[in-house]
């Protein structure tokens, strides 16, 4: 292990070690810390300037409310998951059968084919705007959760694939093998075979989908406008320009908006970070 | 039955593969292209297109404002290289077993799983010119206020700390993954020779974390160069555009000055930037792939 485990160290190192850990990360969250703060405060707090200090009465409860009755930030929420949810799963569904080919079956085009996937994670969304927004536009899909669902899905399906081919690359092949012997049909093997052994990279990947789409601003700027599909990341920036001095509701705003990515990282951490780092111990 | 299932062996990776690469061509591969071609037309993004070969180029190359986008993408790029060894060293930092020490990790991963839009709010109030927690703290040590979002000079380093706080806990997720798979045999090995400290950490710990660091830095160049969503929440390019970059620049003159041919060959030029490293990376991964 490096560095040396803090055990072997003298005792009043150790001590302060343990200390230090803390304050260190309240350092670190004081930004998010301060926002949490902010969105308890009252309104009184924020005219007077009462940024960073202990609110002079606590509001949590009100301001929340008022978010909810005063905004539309519920219908942002909705919004966000009816676009998100549905995205997640195609994007998920479509890579497990495009990883499991290019995984286990050998054809001409296959490396081009994964190199291209990989490629299209990477391009910047600006080469994609114009073409995408006018195709969507003459779909009749522009300003709807599906236009937007479509695109996510399209876009998603590269790292996806990346990830379940290097994950369905490591099953072993006997597997397949046998039940080809036995006579099981090609996509019998798919539902039957490799679709149980690959359900932790589902979980996997599609807690990581889901933060990327939730977390998405870009495509929701270029394409949607109206509140009634607005996603809560646009959303709470349309907010921030009505409700400009109101800072305690735009920080409520924002906890809301940043939590469902944070319960699920919670919730699925090992698996969520095991998707992150695809790669960064072997290669 | 031997045949059919051989046939079916190689028509079926096509059913598997065709919805996903249906998809994928029409909204990545083929708009990429489609974005190329636009880039030789003047068009306002709805009437009528008119061939003006490389003009939006040239336009381009006279254009101060592209030149401090350009600029501005250099600093991010330059500074947001700060993020991989910070993030290695905060993972040197907590990389021990003590009470707790998993949920601090996953703590100081926090910025990075929530919305840049978030992260861009709670940044504008920290630099807020009157309030905010950056002025105080200045203040403690006599300077005067700044007001970091409305200083052209300082615009942009202020939108990249931003950037860098969860870029950084990206670059220590990779670390301490990175650092949990060490070899303890070598390090163990190297202890017994007397390596230790800084030693240790370039000749011993560092080489075997050589994939990590790939990954860091290739993930960090392709944030920079993606920076969109602060420089939209916290300034939207202003003052003057001091702080755009590229991906900014191009959405500007597209979505609000109706300049979509003009739009389309900056984000040509952003594309043909990022292929650069695009490639490094297709090609190390893919090398890695035949070993």
């Amino acid at each position: 292990m490096f560095p040396t485990p803090i055990e072997k160290r003298s005792l009043p190192f150790n001590l302060s070690y343990r200390v230090a850990v803390w304050i260190a990360l309240l350092l670190w969250l004081l930004p998010l810390i301060a926002v949490m703060m902010t969105s308890a405060r009252s309104m009184a707090d924020i005219n007077s300037g009462n940024y960073w200090g202990i609110p002079s009465e606590w509001m949590l409860f009100e301001n929340y409310t008022m978010v909810f009755t005063q905004t539309p930030m519920l219908r942002y929420l909705i919004n966000s998951l009816v676009i998100t949810l549905p995205a997640v799963f195609g994007a998920v569904a479509l890579s497990t059968l495009a990883g499991y080919a290019l995984a286990k079956y050998k054809f001409r085009g296959n490396v081009a084919l994964f190199a291209a996937f990989i490629a299209g994670n990477f391009v910047p969304f600006q080469i994609l705007m114009i073409p995408v927004r006018d195709l969507t536009i003459s779909m009749g899909l522009y300003d709807t959760a599906s236009g937007l669902i479509l695109f996510h899905i399209a876009f998603q399906t590269g790292f996806c694939t990346l990830f379940m081919r290097n994950f369905i690359v490591g099953l072993p092949d006997e597997l397949i093998e046998a039940a080809r012997v036995e006579g099981v049909s090609e996509w019998q093997i798919f539902w039957h075979v490799v679709l149980p052994l690959v359900r932790p990279a589902l979980a996997a990947l599609s807690v990581l989908v889901f933060t990327f789409i939730w977390n998405d601003y870009f495509w929701a700027l270029v394409l949607v406008q109206s509140d009634e599909v607005r996603p809560i990341t646009a959303g709470i920036s349309a907010l921030k320009g009505q409700w400009m001095a109101s800072w305690q509701l735009i920080a409520a705003g924002s906890v809301i908006a940043a939590l469902p990515p944070v319960i699920l990282f919670f919730a699925m951490q090992k698996h969520f970070i095991a998707g992150l780092t695809l790669g960064a111990t072997k290669g | 039955m031997q045949k059919l299932h051989s046939k079916q062996q190689q028509w079926m990776p096509v059913l598997f593969l065709a919805p996903a690469v249906i998809l994928f061509v029409v909204y990545v591969i083929f708009p990429i292209l489609q974005s190329i071609w636009l880039s030789f037309y003047e068009w306002d993004g709805i009437g009528e297109k008119t061939f003006v070969g490389f003009s939006n180029y040239l336009e381009l190359f006279d254009d101060y404002q592209f030149w401090v986008a350009l600029k501005n993408n250099l600093y991010w790029m330059v500074f947001f290289m700060l993020a991989p060894p910070i993030g290695l060293g905060i993972a040197l930092f907590l990389n021990q077993k003590i009470m707790g020490i998993r949920l601090v990790k996953s703590m100081f991963f926090f910025p990075f799983v929530i919305s840049q839009v978030v992260v861009g709010l709670v940044f504008s109030w920290f630099y807020d010119p009157s309030f905010g927690l950056f002025n105080k703290a200045i203040g403690l040590f006599g300077i005067e206020p700044v007001a970091i979002l409305s200083d052209e000079n300082w615009v942009t380093f202020g939108i990249i700390v931003a950037g860098l706080w969860p870029q950084i806990a990206y670059c220590m997720i990779l670390y301490l993954t990175g650092l949990n798979n060490l070899n303890p045999d070598q390090i163990e090995a190297a202890r017994l020779d007397g390596a230790h400290g800084w030693k240790m950490l370039r000749h011993v710990i560092l080489p075997q974390l050589r994939p990590a660091t790939f990954i860091a830095v290739v993930v960090t160049v392709i944030g920079a160069l993606r920076s969109f969503d602060l420089i939209a929440t916290m300034t939207s390019g202003g003052p003057f555009g001091s702080s755009s970059v590229l991906a900014y620049f191009m959405y500007e003159q597209s979505i609000f000055n109706y300049r979509a041919g003009y739009g389309a060959a900056i984000a040509t030029v952003l594309f043909l930037i990022m292929d650069i490293y695009i490639a490094y990376f297709l090609w190390r991964m893919l090398k890695s792939e035949k070993a």
